[in-house]
């Protein structure tokens, strides 16, 4: 089996329903950020359930912004943030899942990062970017600009290293028995 | 006292009468983190009902409670809690490894989980499964009352060595 082929999705043929309202939105966000936008997949042609838009870093939030308010998109829905790494340059890939309640479709945004690069925090649109960002965090090591609160969320405090990188080995056992101490900030 | 109003007498060690007392009446403190907890509670419902063998009496305070249920997977985040559970119980103490997870880390053999509580606490006694069926659950119940009866349990041993130690 190719795993590159196209993913058939649940509740039926998303291809045959947003097709057109997905290449229409596309073209739109082209025009509009032209300088922005580093690539644009789309499905049937390239192997993906939803588009994809590679954004450059600067344009992020500009183009979060308009996709969350912009009539005829609508993207309300901040379905999660997550990252991926890629071993190669640049190293991970920044991923916003994005879902639209009035017109119950997705779209996907990436951003390509260098290790140790900021990105700008997702905060400034939706609040509840926050700890999904300190879970990119957490797993990627991956640091936002302008987050309110970017500590570790799901690993201990002690830990090391970050544990979704590839290079993070996979029975890396870090044991504490000590309970973990609560952070002096939360104190201050 | 007899039925017949005789007066009728046993005679035994006062360390043995304790530890009968012990073994039968458990009571379990429950640290129920994922599905073997269901199956946990289900061994502790009327269908099998641990009641029988005097370990119904679930209380959700270490200080309350002897015997720690360890049902389920312990990540790492959670290892220094169980630990400290572990050390806020009494002596004597004992501790049942439920299900797969609990006694070696189960499938997932990952940064983020403890292989086998084991490494952390001293286990008494392990019931196999994933998650072990109530039956097994009785059977390590039973397996563990026989060693409170003896005294085999760790926990016991220790307090032994030590009195052997003061020489009280």
């Amino acid at each position: 089996m190719d795993v590159r082929q196209p993913i058939s999705a649940n509740g039926g043929d998303w291809l045959t329903k947003f097709g057109d309202q997905w290449k229409t939105q596309t073209t739109q966000i082209k025009e509009k950020f032209r300088d922005k936008i580093e690539e644009i997949c789309l499905p049937p042609d390239y192997p993906t359930d939803v588009p994809i838009l590679f954004v450059k870093k600067e344009g992020i939030l500009e183009v979060l912004n308009f996709l969350k308010s912009e009539p005829g998109f609508e993207y309300g829905f901040l379905a999660d943030i997550t990252a991926t790494d890629e071993e190669e340059e640049p190293r991970f890939h920044v991923v916003y899942n994005l879902f639209s309640q009035v017109h119950k479709c997705r779209i996907r945004l990436k951003v390509r990062v260098r290790d140790g690069e900021l990105v700008p925090s997702a905060t400034a649109v939706w609040k509840g970017a926050d700890w999904a960002e300190r879970e990119v965090y957490d797993m990627f090591g991956i640091k936002f600009e302008g987050h309110p609160d970017l500590r570790r969320i799901l690993m201990d405090n002690r830990w090391v290293g970050h544990p979704l990188r590839k290079d993070y080995p996979l029975r890396g056992y870090q044991v504490f028995t000590e309970p973990m101490p609560v952070d002096p900030d939360l104190l201050a | 006292m007899s039925k017949d109003g005789s007066v009728g007498f046993l005679t035994t060690r006062l360390e043995d009468f304790i530890n009968w007392g012990r073994k039968n009446a458990l009571w379990p403190l429950p640290f129920g983190t994922s599905c073997c907890g269901i199956e946990m509670m289900a061994s502790l419902c009327s269908d099998y009902d641990m009641s029988r063998f005097g370990a119904e009496v679930v209380r959700f305070s270490p200080r309350q409670s002897d015997l720690l249920i360890v049902a389920g997977i312990i990540n790492l985040k959670m290892a220094p809690v169980l630990k400290t559970v572990y050390d806020q119980m009494s002596d004597p103490k004992f501790v049942m490894s439920f299900g797969a997870c609990a006694s070696s880390g189960g499938i997932f053999n990952v940064y983020s989980v403890l292989q086998g509580i084991d490494t952390m606490i001293p286990v008494d006694v392990y019931v196999p499964g994933c998650p072990p069926a109530p039956e097994g659950v009785i059977h390590a119940l039973l397996r563990l009352q026989e060693m409170v009866a003896k005294g085999e349990t760790h926990s016991q041993r220790k307090l032994a060595s030590l009195k052997h130690k003061t020489g009280n």
